[in-house]
């Protein structure tokens, strides 16, 4: 009876799951996003700690007072203290209120330029965070804002429309664009198993060289008569609409932000779907027992994820900066978006937060340059910190000496 | 080395799991913790190896009290654990895991020292007869003799405590009586040995001493003369039924039909190898076998699972082959896998979301694309109680479960459709004397209500117990299918790949 044609002594291991097992980094990337809120608020604090000591450090009358620090400690410290709040009344005078000025209509110009920043962070944050609920890292925000913001650019200078429709009709060119070209991610790891983190990156080049294409060829997107890689500006009838009226640059992105945030939120937290998404982040093997298609639900997640992000594309083009398509139009956003996305914890009201705190950032960051010739890159430093702060809890732990998370 | 737990408390935020347990265990003991899942054992081991830090309560090794920062600091003190999820690194070789975290270096250049490594790992071999070849590659091991490697480990750092937390869920029979004779030798050498088993059997073949332990607290000692029904309801705390009733089955015409089914893999390895058997509607199929003999593979050929399938399964007439996993699902069919970790679960999801994971798509729980969370709860509310999950709440997440509790999250998820089929491999894995009662009373009742199952076990126990009839799988093919009162020496022969003479495939 021992015709079998199984050769093999030992019983042998199971086939090579089709699904793949999520990697080292990967969950460790999925572990930081699904972290707790409090492990947010003490990397953000910590971060701002270090910024001081470094606005301290390069501070030229610290420096010249720490020559005679035994002489007069008290001028050391009046300096150091100077020269940290000078830097962060400046950020919040440039951020939320500019205490310096009476009319309180002026005043307040700050915050609105802080959420017209912080719009498009929310928007591609979202993109990110969606993406990592289902432990995918979408690295291609560049791409999908570019080409979102090509395809509502398109739209919004090459038709001639009333505005009623003209508008959402670029904006859902955009959100499409953005949704299909983060699409092909998700079908490329679905269907090869191509690893999203490479693919992606691939996809932000490609984005970027058939939008510096189009913007070569009149017939395409690049202003007729013009040799600059930059399209005609958008109609207005296409612009997103001031929605504080014309004395401030605040436009209805953050509506849009806004909206989604409610929309995100209910799909991931109240929809079958975005069950689905979060069990297949979370055990893409119990979920295929469970009958849920991974690969399906890993290309359903990186169109919504590319049209999240590709709703930040359209609000720099139709908002933003209206005067036309260029390549440089995601502005950091794409990369920005992960950061956001990470100290939001994927969460949307988390994305929200981080957003505006980031958004804050770029407006305060401007004004303490200007008024107290501190270096833009402080804030970049800053959020960088945050994000190691936020990619190494153990540390963070430690120095606040918080129980280990136990494991069990 | 004397070992003495002292009121240890442990608490994971309002959950006491350990509530001030005091243990002694002495050189040269093997002492058993028996318990319900969910009473705090692995809890307690963990505290012991440092994994845990205990709220109250001290530890103290031969006289003296000591506090264990991490793993590091236990293993320093002398105790060892054998993980049920082995700590191994599968490409290396016995020697290579055995040095792995104590790496010794010779000469200028800092030389991995693997010579002494091996000679430690043959003399270990040796003392306690393990027949372990240091060279070998882990991932080529079958699973008891990678356990074994774990023991080495431990002993290799001088262990003179050695946890073991489960360790016979994962083993055939033989490697189960072999791991026996192990610690018994490592008993006779004075060790002190921690045995943590649900299988009470495996209790009275080996325990000096017994504790017990109910809801995070000592309960009290057993003797190990003790039978198998006194140790289960001191343990439970009420008389456990330890074999169902079962009735005479009325079966019905034939539910499930396989013919000539096939499972191959990639590699061109084939698995399966032309299975063909029925289950009529009302009966217990059970398949027994050593596990790694194509019982996997059936199991998720069925479920939609597996990849290259060829042949034919049908349920009431309807093709299964080809169709993907959730069309399997729609045509009622229940699934219990053996894995629960892997397959059964998701560990952030809460103990609620799981009870939904397999009917995301209609109702009762989404209607319109949204999830009708009330009828969720509501359900999960009656599960957690119908089924004494042990949990804070429906919201406690599942990987904060207790082993026993998850598979009882999955037990109570697939039994509570209609089911026209069920499909149950190793349901009781891990799960207290209390419990498996209580899951083959479901399978019972599952069967008595017309439904065909097929139950899949390592456990002859389970399969006894439970069959109406016996399928013997050896390399992917059926040495035969024999009733249910066939005496278990026959069994264990065919499992073998003998085939009995009056025995016809
Ligand atoms: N990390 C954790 N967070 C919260 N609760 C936990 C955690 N680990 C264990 N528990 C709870 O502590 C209790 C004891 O769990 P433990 O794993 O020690 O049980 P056990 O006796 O080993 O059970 P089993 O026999 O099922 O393995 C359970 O109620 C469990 O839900
Ligand atoms: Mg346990």
């Amino acid at each position: 009876m021992n015709d079998t044609t199984t050769t093999e002594q030992e019983p042998t291991p199971p086939p090579a799951e089709e699904v793949e097992q999520p990697s080292e980094a990967h969950s460790l990337l999925y572990r930081i996003a699904a972290g707790d809120a409090l492990a947010g608020v003490l990397a953000v604090f910590l971060a701002f700690l270090v910024g001081s000591v470094m606005i301290a450090a390069t501070d030229e009358t610290v420096r010249e007072t720490a020559g005679y620090i035994a002489a007069r400690p008290s001028d050391f410290f009046q300096a150091v203290w100077d020269a940290v709040s000078g830097a962060y009344a400046a950020m919040f005078r440039g951020a939320i209120y500019n205490t310096r000025v009476d009319d309180f209509q002026t005043a307040i110009r700050p915050l609105t330029e802080t959420l017209k920043y912080a719009a498009p962070l929310i928007l591609a944050g979202l993109g990110v965070g969606v993406g990592f609920r289902a432990a995918l890292f979408n690295i291609g925000g560049r791409g999908q804002m570019l080409l979102a913001g090509a395809a509502a650019g398109w739209v919004g200078f090459a038709l001639d429309l009333p505005a009623v429709i003209h508008l959402p009709l670029a904006i859902l060119a955009g959100l499409i664009a953005g949704g299909l070209w983060g699409g092909i991610a998700g079908l490329l790891k679905a269907r090869t198993g191509a690893h999203e983190v490479i693919v992606t990156i691939m996809l932000n080049y490609v984005a970027y060289y058939l939008v510096l294409y189009a913007l070569s060829r009149d017939f395409l997107l690049q202003a007729p008569g013009s040799n600059n890689p930059q399209s005609l500006p958008m109609k207005q009838s296409a612009i997103l609409p001031k929605v504080l009226g014309d004395r401030y640059n605040l436009h209805l992105g953050i509506i849009l932000a806004l909206v989604a945030v409610a929309a995100v939120w209910w799909l991931l937290n109240r929809s079958a779907l975005g069950y689905r998404i979060r069990a297949v982040g979370g055990n893409p093997h119990a979920a295929r027992a469970a009958g849920i298609n991974v690969g399906r639900t890993y290309t359903t997640v990186f169109f919504i994820a590319g049209a999240l992000v590709g709703l930040a594309g359209v609000n720099q083009v139709l908002g933003t900066v209206t005067s036309g398509v260029t390549t440089d139009l995601d502005a950091g956003i794409g990369f920005d978006a992960i950061t956001v996305a990470l100290l939001g914890r994927s969460r949307p009201l988390g994305i929200l937060f981080a957003g505006l705190l980031f958004g804050g950032f770029k407006a305060g960051g401007f004004t303490m340059q200007t008024s107290e010739n501190i270096s833009v890159d402080l804030v970049l430093v800053v959020q960088s910190l945050i994000v190691l702060f936020l990619a190494a809890p153990p540390l963070v732990r430690a120095i606040f000496r918080l129980p280990n998370k136990e494991v069990a | 080395m004397r070992l003495v737990l002292r009121d240890i408390t442990k608490r994971f935020g309002s959950v006491v799991a350990n509530d001030r347990i005091s243990l002694t265990v002495e050189p040269g003991e093997i002492h058993c913790l028996l318990g319900e899942n969910g009473a705090g054992k692995s809890t307690l081991m963990n505290v012991l190896y440092g994994l845990y830090h205990a709220d109250e309560g001290e530890i103290e090794i031969d006289g003296e009290v000591r506090r264990f920062v991490g793993p590091g600091d236990a293993m320093a003190a002398g105790i060892g654990m054998v993980h049920q999820h082995f700590m191994l690194i599968p490409v290396f070789t016995v020697a290579e895991n055995v040095m792995l975290g104590n790496e010794s270096t010779t000469g200028p250049l800092g030389r991995l020292d693997l010579e002494s490594a091996r000679e430690r790992v043959t003399e270990i071999s040796e003392r306690f007869g393990f027949h372990v070849n240091p060279d070998a590659l882990v991932e080529d091991l079958p699973v008891g003799v990678q356990q074994r490697v774990e023991i080495i480990k431990a002993l290799s750092r001088d262990a003179e405590l050695l946890v073991f937390d489960e360790p016979t869920a994962v083993l055939t029979p033989q490697e189960t009586d072999e791991l026996m004779g192990i610690m018994r030798q490592l008993k006779e050498s004075g060790k002190a040995i921690v045995f943590i088993t649900h299988k009470l059997r495996e209790v009275r073949e080996v325990a000096d001493r017994i504790t017990v332990i109910r809801l995070g607290k000592v309960v009290g000692e057993a003797e190990p003369t003790a039978t198998n029904a006194e140790l289960a309801s001191m343990m439970v705390g009420r008389p456990v039924e330890l074999v169902v009733d079962k009735g005479e089955g009325s079966f019905g015409d034939d539910a499930l039909v396989v013919d000539n089914l096939r499972v191959i893999d990639q590699t061109g390895h084939v698995h399966v190898d032309g299975l063909s058997f029925t289950i009529r509607a009302g009966e217990v199929l059970a398949v027994a076998g050593v596990q790694g003999n194509g019982q996997t593979e059936l199991t998720e050929a069925l479920m939609g699972l597996q990849d290259h399938v060829t042949g034919s399964i049908k349920l009431n007439g309807k093709e299964l082959v080809g169709r993907s996993t959730r069309k399997v699902l729609d045509a009622d069919v229940g699934f219990i896998p053996e894995d629960r970790q892997v397959d059964g679960l998701v560990g952030e999801f809460t103990i609620a979301e799981n009870l939904m994971l397999n009917r995301s798509f209609e109702m009762p729980f989404v209607r319109h694309g949204g999830l009708r969370i009330g009828t969720l709860r509501e359900f999960a509310e009656d599960k957690l109680a119908e089924y004494d999950v042990r949990a804070r709440d429906i919201d406690t997440l599942a990987g904060n479960l207790s082993g026993g509790n998850q598979q009882k999250v999955v037990v109570a998820r697939e039994l509570s459709r209609d089911l026209d089929l069920l499909v149950a491999a190793q349901p009781t894995r891990g799960v207290d004397v209390g419990s498996i009662e209580f899951i083959h009373k479901q399978i019972v009742a599952t069967r008595d209500a017309g439904v065909p199952v097929l139950l899949v076990s390592t456990e002859l126990d389970e399969v006894v117990a439970l069959a109406d009839r016996i399928m013997v799988l050896y390399r992917g093919r059926i040495v035969g299918i024999v009733p249910a009162d066939t005496p278990r020496e026959k069994l264990g022969l065919m499992m073998t790949g003998e085939r009995p003479k009056d025995v016809v495939a």
